[in-house]
């Protein structure tokens, strides 16, 4: 069934001569939420993004969105709109011309699509620089005029182009925050391309990592983060130790690790690096077979039983912590 | 001495003087020195130094200046009109429509061919292709469009503006191009994001951000045609006159200062040309 705002992508492949760049992949995105698609440079995320789009043609398959097939229509008349990664914001125009552009497209008067650039621009905060041209503004700014400027076509669909990755990062941090909360606000769904799993955890509702061209997981960000079902996904969502024990190939968080007396965890290991890092301490320690493992403890727990490099100690663990991994 | 070339302002002034002279010498100084002359007194047979403003009075004073400076404007604006289009339409194929770097440097290179052989010999290459038993006629003829050779190909204001076109257009196809090159291909994206159709985009985007290319490729057009004499001279078969062809004319008679005081009267309507076209765009940008 799909309903309305409700975007799906069947077996949809993008293929630049020989090279298979999106291989046809399947989502259907949740009505209404905030979804990361995210992956290593090069993994196929943004052509995905831009196929939805409208930016990049479609090789093979289909993208339904509201239950019809979007794939081969005009980019303005897909009910998406896309913010880029470096906002394209016409330098040659003021904010206010900026976002009412694509009104001017429609033939709205001058009147009406001021009053409703100005609208807009009340909602990303930036009334005041209405006059300014973009190179005038901070990149903060030049950031909420391209959300205006993508918000004021009313999609249904909004995609983002690794919006943050421009921005300093104590701006990073305060923007993800204000489209966190403007995707609230306004209902509709938020498409973001990113690379940082940071960035992902903290906004999403839902992720979706990608590597070589195919989804690997996708899923709640605490799901992905706590279960993860591939070797991929759990070295790259990070916090993870990938072990290879005779049953298979499993994945622990460095949290769950925990350090005890040599003989007593479940294996035994030595200390190679320590790394202090505020709230916690991070312990590298090899196991047999050559096998590294992070054993994150708590800044306190640690200095009551301080263990250096070239000790001896015993790792334990929770057998309901151990992920198996698939591949 | 050491301490005088450890001082900032000496090494400065040091830096440019080798530029500075060269623009004196070869620049401010002929200016200065025609200005000079166009106040002398000439007469048949002499040229006495002099301050009197009796060059201007006749150059102003005569209805043919001002008929030779609307028929400069008026190639000038003619020629301007035709380079532009065609100027523009070659940088945006080169820009837009083709997608590899090696085939836009390529395809530029082949723009540039004609400007390996000189000027004079471009333009005569036209005569036996425009002549009343030329190339043009003799084909059109055979094809029956035409019953007999057009008299207007060859010596006209038609073959003035044709050679300056053929002459000039690269003039505006390199600022354009330029132009073109730096505008981020996202802008255009972001244009049909919200719903531009091809002409919106070429309109309200790549125009507006390649007027700065537009207004150099202008000048240059501008100023080459304003000062050419020998292209009018060749082309129109000594029919129509320009103010290059006035001063040409002077020079032959020896007529220095009437030739130095059009001079002077040229490059200040062109400096002003100039400047009215700089009020509308920025150029700095590009510079």
């Amino acid at each position: 069934m799909t309903k309305k705002h409700d975007l799906e992508l069947v077996k949809v492949t993008k293929r630049y001569g020989q090279t298979v760049a999106v291989d046809a992949i399947q989502h259907r995105f949740q009505p209404s939420s905030y979804t990361c698609l995210l992956g290593p440079s090069g993994c196929g995320k943004s052509s995905t993004l831009r196929m939805i789009a409208g930016h990049e043609s479609v090789t093979e398959g289909a993208i339904l969105l509201s239950g019809r097939d979007i794939s081969a229509l005009p980019p303005a008349q897909r009910g998406t709109a896309m913010m880029f990664q470096n906002y394209a914001l016409f330098p040659h125009l003021s904010v206010l011309d900026n976002v009412a552009f694509s009104l001017k497209m429609k033939g709205v008067d001058v009147k009406e699509r001021h009053t409703k650039a100005g609208e807009m621009l009340e909602l990303v905060d930036l009334t005041a620089l209405a006059d300014r041209l973009p190179d005038q503004l901070s990149g903060g700014q030049q950031q909420r005029v391209a959300l205006a400027r993508a918000l004021i076509t009313r999609p249904e669909v909004l995609l983002l182009d690794e919006p943050l990755s421009a921005l300093d990062p104590f701006l990073r941090i305060r923007m993800r925050g204000e489209l966190k909360k403007l995707q609230k606000e306004l209902g509709i769904s938020f498409i973001h391309v990113t690379h940082g799993q940071d960035e992902a955890l903290a906004l999403a509702d839902e992720i979706v990592v990608m590597n070589d061209a195919v989804i690997e997981q996708a899923g709640s960000a605490r799901d992905v983060f706590n279960a993860p079902t591939t070797r991929f996904v759990a070295q790259f969502m990070g916090g993870h130790n990938v072990i290879a024990l005779p049953e298979g190939h499993f994945a622990i968080r460095t949290d769950a690790v925990a350090i005890t007396a040599p003989q007593k965890g479940r294996l035994d290991a030595q200390v190679t690096a320590v790394e202090y890092q505020g709230t916690h301490v991070s312990l590298l320690s090899r196991i047999t077979g050559d096998q590294e493992i992070t054993a994150l403890v708590p800044e306190a727990e640690y200095f009551t039983t301080p263990h250096h490099p070239g000790d001896r100690i015993g790792l334990h663990w929770d057998a309901k912590n151990l992920h198996q991994l698939t591949a | 001495m050491k301490k005088l070339l450890e001082n900032r302002n000496v090494t400065g002034w040091l830096m440019v003087s080798p530029l500075a002279a060269v623009l004196l010498v070869f620049l401010v100084m002929p200016i200065i020195l025609i200005i000079i002359v166009s106040f002398w007194r000439a007469t048949e047979f002499s040229i006495i130094p002099a301050f009197e403003w009796d060059n201007y009075a006749f150059l102003f004073g005569s209805p043919v200046t001002y008929t030779v400076f609307l028929n400069t404007f008026k190639y000038a604006f003619i020629t301007w009109a035709f380079t532009l289009v065609i100027g523009f339409t070659v940088a945006y194929y080169l820009t837009f429509h083709i997608r590899s770097q090696t085939w836009q440097i390529a395809l530029f290179l082949l723009c540039t061919i004609p400007f390996w052989t000189s000027n004079i010999i471009r333009m005569i290459s036209w005569i036996p292709f425009l002549g009343r038993n030329g190339i043009a006629n003799s084909t059109l003829m055979s094809w029956g469009v035409l019953d007999e050779p057009v008299e207007w190909l060859l010596f006209s204001d038609f073959a003035v503006i044709l050679a300056f076109v053929h002459l000039y257009t690269l003039f505006m196809v390199v600022p354009i191009f330029n132009t073109m090159m730096r505008i981020d291909r996202s802008l255009i994206e972001a244009a049909r994001d919200a719903g531009a159709s091809g002409v919106q985009i070429l309109w309200n985007v790549i125009i507006p951000l390649t007027k700065p290319g537009i207004m150099i490729g202008t000048i240059f057009v501008v100023t080459l045609v304003m000062g050419d004499f020998i292209t009018v001279r060749f082309m129109s078969g000594s029919q129509s006159a320009n103010v290059g062809r006035l001063i040409s004319n002077d020079i032959a008679l020896l007529q220095y200062p009437s030739a130095s005081a059009t001079a002077i009267v040229l490059l200040a309507t062109v400096l002003i040309t100039i400047g009215i076209l700089l009020r509308f765009v920025d150029i700095r940008k590009e510079l």
